[in-house]
């Protein structure tokens, strides 16, 4: 019997990665792939610059549908780029690896999301007042919508995991994507333009933002969670 | 061993055998609930004061709002079953539900927007009640595109298994977020999601109503789950004994 | 089949049966891997052998049967078996946003001995830079680079390791396998190319073919 032990001991096992090392990397592979970071904050810009060409100048109507359409398009910014969030990870196999780990795949799948997060809502949330500007958005509302992209494309990040997650081994999936995740949208994107119309019309909109940090928190415990076991499912293909 | 009859219980050719005499009944059950219903319903109970004769759609309108959302908690639950015991017939029944479920959506937006013309003058308002449906169709439809475009069919069941049950977990946070949203933006106008108490003169014949929708569910539900285990155990035995017996 | 009688069986498969989109592939399938013994899953393409090392491995749990890790049936010695796990699937796990040196060290390496794996399988001059722009083959020896670190885990599963490597390659591998073998490693392959690694022992799946008269009553008596 010792002989076994001794044997065993020879070939050892490594050490899992932690959390910090997730991030870390995923961070890493962000930084270098810089273009996936600004095409979203473009698609944003750019569609948002158009709007005032379809509906016309007026700067009464312009404030009127600032905070809808400011959300609406950092909602399908945010779902555009999610396509890609867990394919390249799927491809080259390193999905199938972190799912040998012996550390749930929670973790990996939430350092995704928070990279994701980072490279594309929290960029998002740091440009609205710009386009805010640019659409008339009376004042009072700046820093509410500031805030409620803050903790609103984080929820969305997080909830758009799972639907990236479970057509990561199709081939096409954006259109089915969108028809998956949208739904799951509408919380947040009531509760965030509901906080920047409170906000213009000079009523307190704390609340509003609490909802929306209840249902960050919601996410963040749920979400990586049913993601994880939709990527367990996929990678049976 | 105690899980024999769970097994047992989640083998499709014990579900088939069992339920072929279970429908003809069904079937009864569901015509003579869905005539009385309508005939006491559209030609026995009383006229509304205020809407008059327009308010007779709510027969068909409520018993199908009341099964599109018991349908996904159905499909979501079966789906879980799928999931946690890895139960073949669940899975059948959860995708059998889907499409029926999306139908009943459809009916229920379909007949509150010929409902709303002549009480509210426009065929779509965005009542918080309409607005929670059409969310609810597009879950559906979601879980249903799912299901078509992974293409082999055990992945498949589980994914849109998983994706039934982030449904259902969402479905009350929707419902609440949309009536928030719905009491913001509406400034007092007629609500008819606040029923004023419906009469008992309506409401028997409503009851009677969705008891028969119940019936007629429980029915189709049955009939396309025994056809999708038919076309999925093709290959085995029984199924061809099934199918010779037949002719 | 044991190799050395004294070794320890690490793992061990007894009437396993697996089934993929309604079809079963194999049944009655038992085997055992000792401590040090080494085999190799053959059968005809489609036999199903990607199927039962990823049914080992614990990616699909649609089977029937018992799987134990050192005498601990699945899914409880699931996860003690893959803290001293090694696999190499198909897709090798190398990230294409990562230089090979940076896959091996998140695969636990340090830079030193990432450097001499990599030389090992004629790597050397490209571990700076990006595996997208690496060739198929050199992105599969950044793979298998894996089983040149020190320190590393005792079972090693690997499906068609020898796909896309030249000869020198191949004698690298099979050295480094002898090697493992002899540290009281198991391994466990499938491979279309001969294998010359001492004490190999073979599975056939074509031996576990499901015969017609019971393929018939498939769906009746194990999956549902």
């Amino acid at each position: 019997m010792s002989l076994t032990d001794v044997q065993v001991q020879a070939v050892g096992a490594r050490e899992t990665p932690g959390f910090a090392a997730l991030f870390k990397i995923e961070m890493l592979l962000a930084l270098r792939k810089r273009a996936d970071i600004a095409n979203p904050l473009l698609f944003f810009v750019t569609v948002l610059a158009l709007l005032p060409l379809g509906v016309g100048p007026e700067p009464e109507l312009l404030a009127k549908m600032a905070p809808g359409m400011i959300w609406v398009m950092a909602l399908l910014a945010t779902m555009l780029s999610q396509e890609s969030l867990f394919r390249g990870d799927f491809e080259d196999g390193t999905l199938e690896q972190l799912a040998l780990l012996p550390q749930p795949l929670y973790f990996a799948v939430l350092a995704k999301s928070l990279v994701h997060w980072i490279a594309t809502g929290l960029p998002l949330a740091l440009l609205s007042p710009l386009l805010a500007l640019m659409l008339n958005l009376p004042t009072e509302g700046y820093l509410c919508l500031f805030v409620s992209l803050f903790l609103g494309t984080a929820s969305l990040s997080l909830i758009g995991a799972i639907g990236a997650a479970l057509t990561v081994a199709l081939r096409r999936p954006g259109l089915l994507l969108a028809l998956i995740v949208m739904p799951l949208y509408v919380p947040v994107l009531i509760f965030g333009t509901g906080a920047v119309q409170a906000a213009i019309d000079g009523y307190a909109y704390s609340a509003q933002l609490a909802i929306l940090a209840a249902l960050l928190a919601a996410a963040a415990a749920l979400a990586p969670l049913a993601a994880a076991g939709a990527i367990r499912i996929s990678l049976d293909n | 061993m105690a899980w024999q009859w769970f097994h047992r219980l989640g083998s499709p050719r014990w579900f088939y055998q069992k339920t072929s005499g279970w429908l003809p009944w069904l079937a009864l059950a569901s015509v003579i609930l869905l005539v009385t219903g309508s005939v006491w319903g559209l030609g026995f109970a009383p006229e509304d004061a205020k809407q008059g004769n327009s308010y007779r759609i709510i027969f068909i309108h409520v018993p199908a709002a009341f099964l599109a959302l018991a349908g996904y908690y159905i499909m979501a639950i079966s789906g879980a079953i799928g999931l946690i015991w890895k139960m073949k017939l669940s899975f059948a029944v959860m995708r059998a539900a889907a499409p029926i479920g999306a139908v009943l959506t459809f009916i229920s937006l379909f007949t509150g927007a010929v409902w709303g013309k002549p009480t509210w003058g426009t065929y779509w308002v965005w009542d918080a009640r309409i607005t929670s449906m059409l969310i609810l169709l597009f879950l559906y439809i979601g879980v249903m595109a799912l299901s078509h475009a992974v293409s082999r069919e055990q992945v498949a069941d589980k994914a849109s298994a998983l994706l039934a049950l982030v449904g259902t977990v969402n479905i009350p946070i929707i419902y609440k977020s949309v009536d928030w949203w719905f009491t913001l933006h509406q400034p007092a106008t007629i609500r008819l999601t606040e029923s004023s108490s419906i009469d008992p003169s309506m409401f028997y014949p409503l009851l009677v109503m969705i008891s028969g929708f119940y019936c007629t569910y429980a029915w189709t539900l049955l009939t396309h789950t025994r056809a999708l285990i038919l076309r999925r155990e093709m290959k085995t035995q029984w199924v061809q004994q099934e199918l010779a017996g037949e002719k | 089949m044991s190799v050395t009688t004294k070794s320890p069986v690490v793992l061990q498969v007894r009437d396993l049966a697996c089934e993929r989109d309604g079809r079963r592939l194999f049944e009655g399938l038992d085997f055992s891997l000792n401590a040090g013994g080494a085999i190799q899953i053959k059968g005809s393409n489609g036999a199903g052998k990607t199927t039962l090392l990823r049914t080992l491995i614990g990616s699909t749990s649609d089977f029937s049967g018992e799987i134990l890790w050192r005498d601990k049936p699945f899914p409880r010695g699931l996860r003690s078996m893959r803290e001293s796990l090694l696999y190499v699937g198909h897709r090798g796990g190398v990230r294409g946003g990562l230089t090979p040196l940076e896959n091996l060290t998140w695969y636990g390496a340090t830079e030193a001995s990432a450097m001499e794996a990599l030389d090992r399988l004629d790597l050397f001059g490209f571990e700076g830079s990006l595996c997208n722009s690496l060739s198929a083959g050199q992105n599969r020896r950044v793979a298998l680079a894996r089983l040149f670190l020190p320190q590393s885990p005792c079972l090693w599963i690997l499906d068609e390791p020898l796909t896309a490597l030249d000869v020198a390659g191949v004698a690298a591998l099979e050295k480094q396998m002898a090697n493992h073998l002899e540290n009281g490693g198991s391994l466990l392959l499938t491979s279309h190319q001969p294998l010359n690694l001492p004490g190999l022992n073979f599975v056939d799946l074509s031996d576990f073919l499901v015969e017609e008269s019971f393929s018939d009553m498939g769906g009746e008596h194990v999956f549902n």
